[in-house]
């Protein structure tokens, strides 16, 4: 079957394979694209086998990867040639394919005078044509004429016309209603294996091809109202599932596979509309969709999973979430996550009664602990919350578990969490008293993270004021608990401590406080939602989660107001006028918020509260109790706190604004410049702060060298995507941060290490310019990093004598230099040495006679070395707004940048920057004018 | 539909492309590039499906050849890897235990068979048979062309002699 008599072609090809290297077959190629092309010119009377050959090289030389760009005319040539042989070659070679094509196609298609093979040709021309040019087919009844065509007898050209139906029905369902009939008997006639000619069964199916398209087409009609067509529909669908078994040939498998398959998801959308017998057929495969979750291949494992969760009901629930319980445990790391959610919500959707759900639920977390994202157990304690039913019963329950040896983590929080709301419904119950259950909860104390830490101690109290009357001993052991952690290292667990110990003091008086959590608002399951996205793609399980955890929070946020700020909770301090009482229900719940903060209400000001608390707690000890709430502070049970700052007022009630406007524009909750002024006196504080991010700094500074850490926290609910943040060093300083992690978890923060070196004076600052996305918005701010100059200053106490000494040595510019400096912000001589003693300007009183005068010294350091710097400030007591300035250095840049420094801090920026259109008149000329 | 057809030996040589989609020269060569980089690397083990793009990618081992064809993510993909071997089939009928030599000597015909089996990205025939007839028929005209032509040139060559 070789080309017999094309020699050249072969020759050539053998050429070809025999180079050596590129290089060489390269070179082949170019002398036989240059022959080629002079025998295209030059040889008018070309004969159509050399034609053909030529044409063939080229072909084979395009195919090779190398450009091919001529020739074009020939080949189109060849196509029209009259003999069949010329015109085959140029139909390969051939590209281009008239468009006006289109009615002689339809023509050719509905013809029944055609051959099959020209028939079924134009029916996938037509596709072609109709997937360039919809139009082609907007022909007064094409609809009518595709349903004639469907009665066609022969597989091949029915194989053809389907393909071309699924795409006319995927742009226009509506349009071909009448071929729905005829499908059904196509795939009718299939099925029963009527009048299908030997050639066209494969592996003894009657062409699973056809049978697939014709069920693809019928996806696009959930809805048969004909209950005859119906009926056969189902018969057909019926005999698929039933039918189909694994057999050994891999080939036969597959076909009949492929056909099970598109049958399953038509079944599937069916389904809605009859809940026939169908249903049975399908959990036939039930246990080989089962077997098929323990497959070698994850995505075949991945796929039944998705088909048991899309085939579970109420009749078959408790069988798969068993089934998916069991295989918890061996299913391999990369499935676990997705198989715990789904078992979830299969659970809750389907619980046949509520225990079974919380056991299902427990079980899971006792298999799986580690998958069992936060949703799963918030969910089950806002199950338990609003069922009364449930509550013995789940206490109960997660008291068992905590008697097991090994106890996940999650698993204690959970039992913590509902013990101490409910363990008092089982006080009568043997081994349930309060007494027996406080140890076996706080044996589980020193082996978990501080936030089950804080929930337990939230128990712990619920625990001890349920316990009815009081227990004399158990108040002893849980006093004792509170008392050692009065000290604890974790800001939070150390609060409810203090706090919890101080309410216990107050005796049954506090019962209220420590009532059952009230009841939660209904809402669709957050992990219902996450099931809607997970839907739809399975391996996509991490883009998935994070849109979902986008979705809850936001319901999070949005619910709070008002449901929570709603009626009646009766638990206001006994002690506590009414009109505080709101208040305390943020204090309360802001100690309660571990279990809560991400699906249940909480008013929103503890929550933000919580938020600020959990944020700085761990690394900025200073500023958390700067930033501490201003509610607690206010509350009349503050005097038992140690919270002595006053309330930072202003903060909260615009964090807040902002949160519940769901603004787009996302403002920083106070001045950026107020933050950098500070802390260009300080070497650690707020950067800045939206209701979305939080960025402190922390500084230390030896020498020319600093290290700046840079604190991120995400204060939101909701992971920050896309974070970025880059330094823009001045020239004056070389500094170096590494790349920010581009996400940052809801409630997490971010430290990253920035190391500074100083090369010379200059007043320039760094910018830092970050952005971030918080899942509506992309918010984005350049700020200035207090990296200044005082910074590398370092107070010199100098003697009067050497201070002279060096003073006169230094005689004149460029090293000494003075200036009189006007609109100097008013203040007092012992104020401006404060000042300067916070610029590291260390002030030596006395040194000069007059008292309106200040000397100071210090040394600036940089990557060269250290230079001596003194500062003498000459002060009018008769008018406060001008002073001399004089500045000394052995280096004439310093001197000149440290003078500046030094006038930029006296003058008052603050009224500069305010009216900025007259800022020209504003500096020194306008108090100038004033003066004169 | 079938986005483009590949075949590649295990050393990476493509031995057959058809593109059913429009794709630039550089697109394809980098779409050959990725699959084969891809797919070549990947066990016997494991699955025959390989997402890449958005699309899917049904690919299948024959001796030292790899048949991919590229298809719409929702397409079902154990009937398109059935296509593959229904056409593997047919090539197999028409060369007779078919090798990797007869598709680089033949390339011709395989494209000629590839064309019968699919048209426009779909399936065009699902009978071996008719396939195998529509070529026979095709191979005969061509011998036919050629004769005519000796016979002609003979003629020729004894009239001018």
């Amino acid at each position: 079957m070789a080309l017999s008599g094309m020699r050249g072609l072969s020759v050539f090809i053998s050429d070809v394979r025999n180079c050596q290297n590129k290089e060489q077959e390269r070179l082949r190629v170019d002398k036989e694209l240059a022959n080629i092309r002079t025998k295209f010119k030059h040889e008018k009377g070309l004969t159509p086998y050399e034609k053909k050959k030529y044409v063939w090289k080229m072909l084979y030389i395009y195919m090779l990867g190398y450009d091919v760009d001529f020739g074009h005319m020939e080949t189109v040539a060849l196509i029209s040639a009259p003999k069949y042989a010329e015109k085959q070659v140029g139909n390969v070679g051939g590209k281009e394919f008239s468009e006006s094509l289109a009615p002689d196609v339809q023509k050719l298609l509905i013809s029944s005078s055609c051959r099959p093979l020209v028939r079924k040709k134009a029916a996938l021309c037509l596709l072609r044509l109709y997937r360039k040019n919809a139009d082609v087919v907007n022909v007064e009844g094409w609809s009518d004429r595709m349903a004639q065509l469907l009665d066609e007898r022969d597989i091949g050209v029915l194989t053809a016309v389907m393909s071309l139906l699924v795409s006319l029905v995927a742009n226009n369902p509506d349009g071909y209603w009448n071929c729905v009939s005829k499908c059904v008997k196509i795939i009718e006639r299939l099925t029963r294996s009527q009048d299908i000619p030997q050639e066209y069964t494969y592996y003894g199916i009657p062409s699973p091809w056809l049978q697939v398209k014709t069920m693809r087409v019928l996806q696009y009609f959930p809805s048969i109202e004909d209950p005859n067509i119906r009926k056969s529909l189902f018969e057909v669908l019926q005999r698929i599932l039933m039918g189909t078994d694994v057999v050994k040939n891999v080939n036969k498998n597959n076909a009949s596979h492929a056909v099970l398959f598109e049958a399953l998801s038509l079944e599937n959308m069916t389904r809605m509309l009859l809940v026939a017998d169908v249903q049975e057929s399908i959990k036939r495969h039930q246990a080989q969709i089962i077997t098929s979750l323990k497959d070698p291949d994850i995505s075949i494992r991945r796929r039944s999973l998705d088909l048991l969760y899309g085939m579970c009901d109420v009749t078959n629930a408790k069988d798969i979430v068993e089934e998916l319980l069991q295989y918890l445990t061996t299913a391999d790391f990369a499935i676990r996550e997705e198989l715990a959610l789904k078992a979830a919500i299969l659970a809750e959707k389907f619980a046949p009664d509520l225990s079974w759900y919380v056991d299902v639920i427990l079980q899971l977390i006792e298999k799986a602990g580690d998958f069992v994202s936060d949703d799963i157990w918030y969910r089950v304690v806002q199950f338990v919350t609003n069922n009364e039913d449930l509550q013995a019963y789940a206490a109960a329950t997660a008291r068992d578990y905590l008697d097991k040896p090994a106890v996940h983590e999650t698993m204690v929080k959970v039992a913590g969490y509902l013990l101490g709301e409910y363990s008092h419904l089982l006080a009568r119950r043997p081994g349930c008293s309060p007494r027996e259950i406080f140890p076996i909860i706080h044996d589980k104390f020193p082996n978990v993270a501080t936030s089950t830490k804080a929930l337990l101690l939230s128990a712990y109290i619920k625990i001890l004021m349920h316990s009815q009357p009081g227990d004399p001993e158990l108040q002893k052991q849980v006093l004792s608990v509170f008392k050692k952690y009065e000290t604890y290292l974790d800001a939070e667990v150390q609060q409810r401590a203090i706090e919890y110990f101080v309410l216990s003091q107050k005796g049954p008086s506090m019962v209220d406080i420590m009532a059952e959590m009230p009841k939660f608002p209904e809402r669709q399951s957050a992990l219902l939602k996450k099931a809607e996205d997970t839907d739809g793609d399975a391996a996509e399980l991490s883009a998935t989660k994070l849109r979902l955890q986008q979705q809850t929070s936001n319901a999070v946020v949005v619910v709070n107001q008002h449901s929570a700020n709603g009626t009646s909770h009766p638990a206001p301090l006994s002690s506590v006028s009414s009109g505080t009482r709101n208040i305390d229900r943020g204090f309360l719940e802001q100690s309660q918020v571990g279990p809560q903060h991400n699906d249940v209400p909480v008013k929103a000001a503890g929550m933000v509260q919580s938020l600020t608390a959990d944020l700085l707690g761990d690394l900025l000890a200073p500023l958390a109790i700067e930033a501490a709430p201003a509610s607690v502070a206010a509350t009349p049970t503050t005097a038992i706190l140690p919270l002595e700052e006053p309330p930072v007022g202003p903060a909260d009630p615009l964090a807040l604004a902002v949160l519940d406007g769901n603004s787009s524009s996302v403002q920083p909750v106070g001045s950026t410049s107020d933050w950098f002024n500070a802390l260009c006196k300080k070497d650690s504080g707020v950067l800045y702060e939206d209701p979305f991010i939080q960025i402190g700094i922390k500084g230390e500074w030896r020498g020319p060298q600093g290290r700046v850490v840079i604190f991120l926290g995400n204060k939101h609910t909701v992971a920050l995507t896309s974070v970025r943040a880059i330094v823009l060093p001045p020239s004056h300083l070389r500094m170096q941060l590494p790349p920010v992690p581009e996400l940052i978890p809801p409630r997490a923060q971010v430290q990253c290490p920035l190391d500074v070196l100083s090369l010379h004076a200059s007043r320039e600052v760094p910018v830092l310019d970050f952005s971030y996305n918080n899942s509506a918005v992309t918010v984005g701010s350049k700020l200035r990093l207090p990296v200044v100059m005082s910074k590398f200053l370092q107070p010199a106490p100098i003697s009067s004598a050497d201070f002279v000494a060096i003073w006169r040595s230094l005689a004149g510019p460029p090293n000494k230099l003075q200036e009189v400096v006007r609109g100097v912000n008013p203040m007092l001589i012992s104020e401006m040495t404060e000042l300067f003693n916070m610029f590291h300007i260390c002030v030596s009183p006395g040194l000069d006679p007059n008292p309106n005068n200040i000397v100071a010294a210090t040394t600036f350091f940089s990557e060269s070395g250290a230079t001596l710097c003194l500062v003498r400030v000459e002060t009018d007591p008769a008018d406060r707004t001008q002073l001399r300035l004089t500045v000394a250095s052995t280096d004439a840049s310093t001197t000149f940048e440290l003078k500046e420094y030094i006038k930029e801090q006296l003058v008052d920026i603050s009224s500069i920057t305010a009216n900025p259109a007259t800022l020209g008149f504003t500096g020194p000329a306008a108090a100038l004018a004033g003066l004169l | 539909m079938i986005h483009f057809v590949l075949l590649f030996s295990r050393q990476g040589k493509v031995r057959l492309t058809k593109w059913y989609s429009p794709y630039s020269q550089k697109e394809r060569t980098k779409a050959i590039r990725e699959l084969s980089g891809g797919i070549l690397p990947r066990g016997p083990k494991l699955c025959n499906f390989v997402d890449w793009r958005g699309l899917k990618v049904v690919y299948k081992r024959y001796a030292s050849l790899y048949f991919c064809m590229c298809i719409d993510s929702e397409d079902n993909e154990l009937e398109c890897l059935e296509i593959i071997h229904h056409y593997v089939q047919i090539l197999d009928r028409y060369f007779g235990n078919v090798c990797e030599l007869d598709l680089i000597f033949n390339f011709h015909k395989a494209y000629f068979i590839l064309d019968e089996v699919l048209i426009a990205g779909e399936l065009q025939e699902s009978s071996k048979k008719s396939v195998a007839r529509v070529i026979a028929a095709q191979d005969s005209m061509v011998d036919a062309a050629k004769e005519q032509m000796a016979s002609l040139s003979n003629i020729i060559a004894q009239a001018t002699r």
